[in-house]
C-alpha cells in the first residue's frame, strides 16, 4: 500500500490555488459522459453531487434513508465555523487553521487544515445565497457566537438546528438536480460492497431496501459519504442507521484505514436509564457556560441533591481545573465524570452520571434569563426524563459522538484505492485527534462543494478512463458474495437477536476501547471480539426473508462489519502507545491526569492496511510535519 | 405497566392489511414509544415471528423519518412532539393503543408501519429550491436580511417533512409542507426572483402527486410536532395569487 498525499508544493497559504491551477480540466462537452456515483446524502454527499451536475457530470446518488434529507448531519445542532471575522475580534484564516490543528492535539495535515480554513469564507456564501435562515442582528447582518477551542466568535448558526438547515440547503440543490435529470437519486438502497476493475473503483453493489433487490452500479468514480462509525459503541448521539458498512467494505478492498481509534466522546449527553435505552442524546455544550457540575463527595450518596449541603458536594472541574472550570475541553470533562462515577460517586438511578447544576446561575440571574438561554434545551431534558431542570439538577454523562478516524485520502480527498474518494466523517479528516466543535459542518461541506468536485475532474481528466459497464464480470462476482452473505445470515436461525449482540459489543467497546485505554484492557478486547463475532456467526436470528423490507437483515449486516471493525479499531488504540486528543492510554498521563502525546514516535497518521478477517492488520504511517505551527503541550489549568 | 397493542401488519404494498394484538409487559415509564416497539419486537423475533416495520432513525425529533397513528393522532398525544420522542410515561397500566400507518392515497403503505413520502421530494424537485450555482453566491453580507425575515423564514424551515399534515387532514393535503417551503424561501431576499414560478409549481406538482386541497380545517397545525402554523398556507395562497394575476409569466 502506498500512500502519497500529494501535498502540493509551495506555502501552505497558497498550496491550494496553486493546486487548483495545476489540476487537469475536463471539457465541458465532454463532463456528460462521465458518470460519479455518490454514496451518502449528508452535508459531503449532497453537496457534491449537486455540484458536480452543475459542472455537467453524469451522477447517481444513494442513501439507506426513505429521502436524501434524514441523512444524519440533520441532527447537527450548534453552528459551523467561518473566519469571516464580520466581529472584528481578530479572526482570520490563519487563526481557523491554527486553532483547528491545535485543537486537533497535532495529528492532522497542516495543508488540508488549512485549505479547510480558506473555503470556509465560501461556505458562509453558499449557503446564504441558497436561503439558509442563519441567524441575524437587528441591522440584518449575520450573527456569530462563540464555541469551545476559540477565542473569537466566528460560529455561524440556524438557532440549535444548524446542521438541519444546512443540509435542507444543499438537499434542495440536490433535489433541483433531480429534476434537470442530471442527478438519479436513489433513496432506501444501500451500498453493500465497492467493485474493483484493474485496480480501480468503478462501481458498487448495492441491496434495494423495498424489495431486497441487489443491483450494480457502474461509473468513472466512486465517492463515499457515508459518515461516521460511533455506533461501534451501540449507544451513541448517531442516528440509528449511522454505520461503518460502506467504508469498511472498501477497506477489505484495499482502501486503507487511518487512525480508527480517534473517536470523540461527547461529554453532556443523557445518561442511559435502562436496558431498553436504544440510543443517546445530546445536551449542548453551551450548557456548561451556566451550569456547574458536580458529584456527591460520599460514595454511595444516594440523597436527593437538594439535601446535599455545599460542603457535601465535589465540584470536581473547578476543583481541577480553576482557571477553565466546567468549560474544560471535551475530552478531560468526559473523563473527569468517567472517573467520579468509576468512583462510586455517580448519580441517579444507574449510578452512572453526574449533576449539571443550574441552582447557581437561577439564583444569580433569575429564572426567566436561564429560560431564554436554554429554554428549549430544558423542555428536551424534561419531556426525555421526566425532571425538571429548573427545579432539580440535571443529569448528564459522556456518549460516543464523532469519529475523527476514517478511510486515509490524500489532498485530492482520493483514498488508496484509486478512483474511490472519500468525503465528510467518513474520511480521517482534518480534525487529527479531537474535532472542535462547529468544525464537523464545515469540514463536510468544503469537501462537498469546493473541493471533491474540482480533484474527481482532474483524476478523471488524468486517466481517462475506459468504458465499463455492469456486464463487466468483476460486478457478478461481487452481487454473488453479496447474496451470499444475505442467505447466511437469514439460515443461522439462532437463538440471539442481532440487537442483543450490537448491544454486547457495543458494551465491551465503550468498557475497554472507549474513555480511557489500557493495553491490558485492550488486549482482553482483542480477544473477546473474535469470540463475539464467532457467536454471531453461529448463534443470530434474523427473521424474515431477502427479497423484502426486513429491517433486521439490514441491522445484520452493519453489525457483521462493526464485528470486522471493533478489531481493528482496538488494534489501532493498542498500537498508539501515546495518548492524544480524544485517545486517552491510562499509561501515558501527566502528573495532573492529562493526556500526554508522545511527538517523536507518533507525529504520525495511521494507516491500516486489511490482510483478513482475524488477521493482524498491517500497519503503514504517513508521517506529519508540522511547518507553519508549533508542536506544544495543551495545558487548560 | 401492561399495555395492549393493535398494531397494522401489511406485508407489502400489494397485500392485505389487518391490525394484530400483542401485549407490552413490563414497560417502563423512561422508555421512549420506540424503545417500547423494540422490546415488543426482540420478544416477536424470540418467538420466531417478524418483528413490526417501522421508518426511525436519529431519534431526536429532527430527521422526520418516524412517524404512525397513535389512537387516531399523528405522532401521539403530545403537542409539539414526533413519536420518538414520545415517553411511556404519558400512558398508564391497562391503556390500550391502536398504532396504525399514516393514511394517505398520496403515501401507499410499503410495509407495516411504513409509508413511502417521495411525493413530498418530487414537490420539493418541483420548484423549492433556489437555484444558485456553487462558488457563484456573493459575499453573504452584501444584502442586509432583516431580522423579522430571518425568523419568518426560519419558523417555516423547521418543518421536518414527516407527513403528520397529510395524515391528520381530512382531504389528505400537504398544503402546510408546501406552505412552509414556499414562505421559508419567500421570506428572503434571495428566494425573490423565482418566487412566482415556485409557488405555481410547487402547487401543481402537489396536486399531480394526488394530494387533497386545503379546507382550512387546520388538523395539520395541531399535529405538526415543530408547529408549523396555518399561516404559511395563507401566504402560499397570497403568493399563488399574485402569480396567476399580476405575474402570469411566472
Amino acid at each position: 500500500m502506498e500512500l502519497n498525499s500529494r501535498i502540493p508544493a509551495g506555502p501552505v497559504d497558497e498550496k491550494w490555488s496553486r493546486h487548483r491551477f495545476e489540476m487537469k480540466l475536463v471539457n465541458p462537452a465532454n463532463k456528460r459522459k462521465h458518470k460519479v456515483i455518490v454514496v451518502g446524502s449528508g452535508l459531503a454527499g449532497a453537496a457534491a453531487s449537486a455540484t458536480m451536475a452543475e459542472l455537467g457530470y453524469d451522477v447517481d446518488c444513494f442513501c439507506f434513508q426513505d429521502s436524501p434529507r434524514r441523512a444524519h448531519s440533520i441532527a447537527a445542532q450548534g453552528g459551523i465555523n467561518a473566519a469571516k471575522n464580520y466581529q472584528a475580534d481578530g479572526d482570520s484564516v490563519q487563526r481557523l487553521f491554527y486553532d483547528t490543528v491545535k485543537g486537533g492535539d497535532f495529528r492532522a495535515r497542516e495543508a488540508n487544515v488549512h485549505r479547510l480554513a480558506e473555503i470556509s469564507l465560501n461556505i458562509i456564501d453558499q449557503c446564504v445565497a441558497q436561503g439558509v435562515p442563519f441567524a441575524r442582528e437587528y441591522g440584518g447582518n449575520l450573527a456569530n457566537r462563540s464555541f469551545g477551542g476559540a477565542q473569537v466568535s466566528r460560529t455561524f448558526y440556524a438557532r440549535g438546528q444548524t446542521g438541519q438547515q444546512l443540509l435542507l440547503g444543499a438537499y434542495q440543490a440536490l433535489e433541483k438536480e433531480v429534476r434537470s435529470g442530471k442527478v438519479r437519486m436513489h433513496t432506501r438502497h444501500e451500498m453493500l460492497d465497492l467493485v474493483l476493475i484493474d485496480g480501480r473503483a468503478r462501481g458498487i453493489v448495492t441491496r434495494d431496501l423495498m424489495n431486497g433487490a441487489i443491483e450494480s452500479w457502474a461509473a468513472d468514480a466512486v465517492v463515499l459519504a457515508t459518515g461516521g462509525y460511533s455506533n461501534v459503541f451501540f449507544l451513541s448521539t448517531n442516528a440509528k442507521g449511522c454505520n461503518v458498512t460502506a467504508i469498511w467494505r472498501a477497506h477489505r478492498r484495499g482502501a486503507g484505514f487511518a487512525n480508527p481509534c480517534f473517536t470523540q466522546i461527547h461529554p453532556t449527553c443523557i445518561p442511559p436509564s435502562g436496558d431498553y435505552q436504544s440510543k443517546l442524546t445530546l445536551m449542548s455544550e453551551s450548557l456548561r457556560n451556566d451550569g456547574r457540575i458536580w458529584v456527591p463527595v460520599k460514595q454511595g450518596d444516594t440523597r436527593p441533591p437538594k439535601d446535599i449541603p455545599e460542603a457535601e458536594r465535589d465540584y470536581y472541574l473547578e476543583r481541577h481545573y480553576p482557571s477553565f472550570g466546567n468549560l474544560a475541553p471535551r475530552d478531560i470533562a468526559s473523563r473527569r465524570a468517567k472517573e467520579a462515577v468509576d468512583e462510586g460517586r455517580g448519580v441517579g438511578p444507574s449510578g452512572v452520571g453526574v449533576y449539571l447544576d443550574f441552582r447557581d446561575s437561577i439564583g444569580r440571574l433569575g429564572r426567566d434569563v436561564i429560560a431564554e438561554r436554554y429554554g428549549n434545551l430544558f423542555d428536551m431534558y424534561a419531556n426525555i426524563t421526566g425532571e425538571n431542570p429548573y427545579e432539580v439538577p440535571m443529569r448528564i454523562y459522556p456518549a460516543p459522538h464523532y469519529t475523527m478516524g476514517g478511510l486515509w485520502v490524500d489532498y485530492n480527498l482520493m483514498s488508496t484505492v484509486p478512483g474511490l474518494h472519500v468525503a465528510g466523517e467518513a474520511n480521517f479528516s482534518d480534525h487529527g485527534a479531537n474535532r472542535l466543535g462547529a468544525s464537523a459542518l464545515m469540514q463536510g461541506l468544503a469537501d462537498g462543494y469546493f473541493i471533491l468536485p474540482l480533484t474527481i475532474g482532474d483524476y478523471i481528466a488524468r486517466m481517462k478512463p475506459d468504458d465499463v459497464d455492469t456486464s463487466h464480470p468483476a460486478f457478478a462476482d461481487v452481487e454473488r458474495e453479496v447474496r451470499e452473505q444475505a442467505e447466511r445470515l437469514l439460515s443461522i436461525n439462532g437463538s440471539r437477536t442481532v440487537n442483543d449482540f450490537h448491544r454486547e459489543l457495543g458494551a465491551l467497546m465503550w468498557e475497554y476501547c472507549g474513555m480511557a485505554r489500557s493495553e491490558e484492557g485492550l488486549r482482553t478486547a482483542l480477544r473477546k471480539i473474535p469470540e463475539l463475532r464467532e457467536q454471531f456467526w453461529r448463534d443470530v436470528r434474523v427473521p424474515g426473508g431477502a427479497a423484502t423490507l426486513n429491517q433486521s437483515l439490514e441491522h445484520a449486516g452493519r453489525v457483521a462489519d462493526f464485528l470486522e471493525f471493533a478489531e481493528l479499531m482496538c488494534y489501532d488504540a493498542l498500537d498508539r502507545d501515546e495518548s492524544c486528543g480524544g485517545h486517552f492510554r491510562v499509561e501515558h498521563e501527566t502528573a495532573e491526569g492529562e493526556a500526554r502525546r508522545d511527538d517523536e514516535r507518533f507525529a504520525h497518521a495511521s494507516v491500516w492496511e486489511f490482510t483478513g478477517v482475524g488477521n493482524t492488520p498491517k500497519k503503514h504511517r504517513e508521517e506529519l510535519t508540522f511547518e507553519s505551527v508549533q508542536l506544544a503541550q495543551r495545558s487548560y489549568k | 405497566m401492561k399495555l395492549k397493542l393493535h398494531v397494522w401488519r401489511q406485508n407489502g404494498p400489494g397485500n392485505e392489511g389487518r391490525f394484530e394484538d400483542y401485549v407490552a409487559e413490563n414497560v417502563s415509564e423512561h422508555m421512549s414509544f420506540l424503545e417500547m416497539l423494540d422490546v415488543v419486537n426482540e420478544q416477536l423475533i424470540a418467538r420466531g415471528d417478524e418483528p413490526i416495520a417501522f421508518d426511525h432513525d436519529c431519534r431526536e425529533g429532527i430527521c422526520g423519518s418516524c412517524g404512525f397513528m397513535i389512537n387516531g393522532e399523528p405522532h401521539g398525544p403530545l403537542p409539539s412532539t414526533t413519536v420518538c420522542q414520545l415517553h411511556m410515561r404519558n400512558y398508564r397500566d391497562g391503556d390500550e393503543l391502536w398504532i396504525e400507518p399514516w393514511r394517505a392515497t398520496a403515501f401507499p403503505v410499503i410495509r407495516d408501519l411504513i409509508v413511502d413520502r417521495s411525493p413530498l421530494d418530487r414537490i420539493v424537485q418541483a420548484g423549492g429550491y433556489i437555484s444558485v450555482r456553487t462558488g457563484s453566491a456573493p459575499e453573504a453580507n452584501n444584502i442586509a436580511v432583516p431580522k423579522a425575515n430571518a425568523d419568518l423564514a426560519m419558523d417555516a424551515a423547521e418543518c421536518i417533512a414527516c407527513g403528520a399534515c397529510v395524515a391528520a387532514c381530512p382531504n389528505a393535503s400537504a398544503m402546510l409542507f408546501t406552505g412552509a417551503k414556499v414562505t421559508h424561501l419567500g421570506a428572503l431576499p434571495q428566494g425573490q426572483p423565482e418566487r412566482y414560478t415556485r409557488v405555481v409549481e410547487m402547487v401543481t406538482m402537489h396536486d399531480d402527486e394526488g394530494f387533497g386541497h386545503c379546507t382550512n380545517h387546520g388538523a395539520c397545525q395541531t399535529a405538526c410536532p415543530k408547529n408549523i402554523k396555518v399561516d404559511y398556507i395563507g401566504r402560499l395562497n397570497a403568493d399563488l395569487r399574485k402569480a396567476k394575476f399580476r405575474h402570469p409569466a411566472g
